[in-house]
């Protein structure tokens, strides 16, 4: 099995480098052969990656202990579930899944346009392939999934405990087929450079794959996001962690080139800004990859190691010098074929928007980088924190809404004074009212909560009334119903109005946002049970009992031991909630260093944290109890068991054994709780930073959604009629002549 | 087993092989050059035009656009739409 998958990574490596000397033969002497020859490579490569991921699956699947990485990352114990998800949790794995992913969808990309875009395709795929060859590489020389142990463990090292949640599962398929996805647009940009054809066709062609990277990077952030809520134990969904940083950088860049490259299509401007857009968001994906995978940067959320550390410098330094000297030399071919009419215009906001989130993304590369920065600069590796980022993207953010509340409301090309006042008192006057009731309701402490508030009113507003005025519009028009009105205007216009939907969910995770980071009270007490604690004005939380227990997989072994409270909490004496976090304690592999029962304490140990979450608060709550003081117990049932295995009895008997003695340390503790930490954070609106996500995941996906043909073809043939009854009347040919 | 992986490695190394040179078996085909490549840019400028249209027809309907802006700017989209089928007419 391990040949066979070693043998498809390197005939896949084989087939990458020929596809690329075969299309960019196929591109210079103009052979359409050579090219579909370079294009099949691309589908061989999906195949043969697929193949080796089949192999990987089924090893991990078997427990096959004589590969390597899954001796070291599943065991017998892990479930299944974590089994077929684990070969991601590898550095190998992970790589590998890039490959596939990259394949598929470049395979994808290039069936599509295989009759079109014929001049640039060509040099797209070998820009695809090369993305293919570089990670092949990787696979065959310096990180083989296939890897065989000469003698296999009779057990393995398991899943690290913290990846055991699934969001945590879907979480790097979602973020790699973000950054995948965006190298279907980086190379078809390379592509339209290269050979000079730089008009709209290759963002029309790629378009729909660079707003699948947008939408898929993003749900991976959320999924990210909801683990670090969920499972870390700090009780944040966002820590401006250098992995965390690394999606985000990106999807910045990524969510400007989405907006900018309206106004190419439209009026064929910002070429020269769409194409370094796209290019530098190609290279922030790869260097997301890198980040998480060398380990250059201390992070709670990179599993890599640092072997690919060159590799990986050396690809983002060739695609860097490469892009700027493509968009240097092409300067003259990039220049715009039309001026901004007016400042007062989509376009102008949608430009504003551009220079935002590329602020956002310059801060957030700044500050991930200020480590290495400062290290190269004074020798010392100093960091900044999340006080550093939230002086400047609090600012940055608050202007980014204030546009994508402004941009929906006004027209393109040239709107009116008065026509953008009517269209935004609405909205505005939301936003005031939101405003004023956000501070009388106690978010007057913190002034910028104040004003996201307003904004993000301000946001709502508009997109309600782009929504209603919309409906009346079709209503009027059609005769429809309110529901079907609404429903056939989205359809009808769906990239415009899923874009406004993602406009309202940015806005409503804005709010939440904001709320649950300035408005917050968090407190960390120890306490034994019977004690109380106060946090923020009115919530009084006591630590009711302990609770503790073992563990065990369906087979009898044991995975675990549990140590928990039950924590009853009021707000203002009244009861709103019982809840019961834990700490999890896995066994350590040990067994010599720390004994057969002390390494259950000195092995990873994950938080499973008691919330309740609502639509106003959240009650979250972490604890850590004071193992030190069960040491003496511990080291006891070492010393007993040791007497006990030292003479004649059976492994079933040993095993019974120290099932026995765990079972007594988990009584002890319910009987003689040591002191317990506990971290109890009141958060006000954070259920709104995930509704706000789920709707911007469904107006993402309306956005992506294919207009249907039928009904594109009738409004074509409606202008196209149109068009034509204007070419033949006098009066509109006569100004056409003179402007010419 | 071992014997097993390398039929299994040849078969796919002969699957790979043929679905790469499927294309190189019919002869040197030229690519597709020039003039076509320029209707299709301006066939993708018309769409894109038609949807400028449509665009300014809907602000208008939704009152971003006063009655008089929208005319003045729907005869200049339709003056440049119709430059773009005339050049398209030349060329087809």
């Amino acid at each position: 099995m391990a040949t066979f998958g070693r043998a498809c990574l390197i005939i896949g490596l084989a087939v990458a480098v020929y596809g690329i000397a075969a299309s960019i033969h196929g591109a210079r002497a103009g052979r359409q052969d050579w090219v579909a020859s370079g294009r099949r490579a691309v589908y061989a490569l999906a195949a043969l990656s697929a193949t080796a991921f089949v192999v990987l699956e089924i090893a991990f699947l078997r427990s096959d202990f004589t590969f390597e990485v899954v001796a070291s990352h599943s065991s017998t114990t892990t479930p299944l579930f974590y089994k077929m998800a684990a070969p991601w949790s590898s550095q190998e794995g992970s790589l590998l899944l890039w490959v596939l992913l990259l394949s598929v969808w470049s395979s994808l990309v290039l069936f599509l346009t295989r009759r079109r875009l014929r001049d640039v395709a060509p040099w797209a795929t070998a820009v695809l392939l090369g993305f293919g060859a570089f990670f092949c590489a990787l696979l065959v020389f310096l990180e083989s999934p296939f890897d065989q142990l000469p003698v296999a463990p009779a057990e393995g090292t398991g899943l690290n405990p913290l990846l055991r949640h699934p969001s945590m599962m879907i979480h790097p398929p979602m973020l790699y087929s973000g950054y995948t996805l965006f190298a279907v647009p980086f190379a078809f940009a390379v592509g339209a450079l290269a050979t000079r054809r730089l008009d709209a066709e290759w963002i029309r062609s790629t378009r729909r794959f660079a707003l699948g990277a947008w939408l898929f990077l993003g749900i991976g952030i959320l999924l990210g996001a909801r683990w670090s809520y969920s499972e870390l134990g700090w009780g944040g969904y966002w820590a401006w962690d250098p992995v965390e940083n690394a999606s985000l950088m990106p999807w910045l860049t990524g969510t400007a080139f989405i907006h900018s490259i309206m106004i190419q299509e439209r009026r064929g401007m910002l070429k020269t800004w769409n194409a370094s857009l796209i290019l530098a968001t190609g290279i922030l994906a790869i260097l997301g990859t890198f980040l998480v995978r060398s380990g250059v940067l201390d992070s709670i959320h990179a599993f890599g190691a640092s072997t690919l550390g060159v590799p990986f410098v050396l690809l983002i330094a060739f695609m860097l010098l490469g892009s700027i000297a493509l968009v240097v030399s092409r300067r003259a071919q990039l220049r715009s074929e039309h001026r901004l009419d007016s400042l007062l215009s989509r376009e102008a906001v949608f430009l504003g928007n551009n220079l935002v989130l590329v602020g956002l993304c310059a801060v957030v590369f700044f500050g991930t980088f200020f480590p290495l920065i400062s290290e190269a600069l004074t020798g010392d590796r100093a960091s900044v924190g999340p006080p550093w980022f939230n002086r400047y993207m609090v600012p940055l953010a608050l202007v980014l809404v204030l546009l994508s509340g402004i941009g929906p409301l006004i027209a393109w090309r040239r709107a009116s004074a008065a026509g953008a006042r009517r269209n935004l008192l609405g909205p505005a006057l939301a936003g005031v009212a939101a405003a004023v009731a956000g501070a009388v309701l106690g978010a007057g402490s913190s002034p910028p909560t104040v004003l996201m508030f307003g904004l993000g009113a301000f946001v709502l507003g508009g997109v309600a009334q782009e929504l209603w005025r919309g409906m009346r519009a079709r209503r009027a028009m059609s005769g429809d119903g309110p529901l079907r009105a609404l429903v056939m205007l989205v359809r009808r216009n769906r990239r415009r109005y899923g874009g406004y939907i993602v406009h309202a969910g940015m806005a409503l995770m804005f709010i939440g946002i904001a709320a649950s980071s300035a408005l917050q009270d968090a407190s960390d007490a120890n306490l034994r049970p019977g004690q109380s604690m106060r946090v923020g004005d009115d919530l009084d939380v006591r630590y009711v009992r302990p609770t503790s227990g073992i563990v065990t997989t369906r087979d009898g072994r044991l995975e675990k031991i549990r140590f928990g409270a039950v924590l009853e909490v009021r707000r203002d004496g009244r009861r709103i909630a019982t809840l019961e976090p834990s700490r999890e304690f896995f066994p350590s592999s040990a067994i010599v260093a720390f004994g057969p029962v002390g390494r259950f304490f000195e092995g990873e140990a994950t938080s499973e944290v008691g919330l309740k979450a609502g639509l106003m608060r959240d009650v979250w709550t972490a604890m850590t109890p004071d193992i030190d003081a069960l040491r003496p117990v511990i080291d006891e049932g070492d010393e007993v068991y040791g007497k006990f295995a030292d003479g004649d009895v059976t492994p079933q008997a040993r095993s019974e054994a120290l099932a026995a003695i765990l079972v007594g340390i988990t009584e002890r503790y319910r009987n003689q709780p040591p002191p317990t930490t506990f971290r109890v954070i009141d958060s006000p609106m954070v259920t709104w930073l995930w509704i706000g996500a789920l709707v911007v995941i469904g107006g993402g996906l309306i956005a992506l959604w294919p207009a249907g043909d039928p009904a594109g073809r009738r409004v074509r043939a409606r202008y196209a009629a149109q068009v034509a009854r204007d070419l033949g009347t006098a009066e509109e040919r006569e100004p056409v002549r003179s402007a010419s | 087993m071992e014997a097993l992986a390398v039929v299994a490695v040849l078969v796919v190394l002969c699957a790979v092989v043929a679905l790469i040179a499927q294309p190189l078996r019919h002869g040197p085909e030229a690519v597709e050059r020039s003039a076509s490549a320029r209707v299709r840019d301006l066939e993708a400028a018309r769409e894109a035009k038609y949807q400028e249209i449509r665009d300014a027809e809907l602000d208008a309907r939704l009152g971003k656009l006063s009655a008089e802006d929208h005319r003045a700017l729907d005869r200049q989209l339709r003056r440049e739409a119709i430059e773009i089928l005339r050049e398209l007419d030349e060329l087809q």
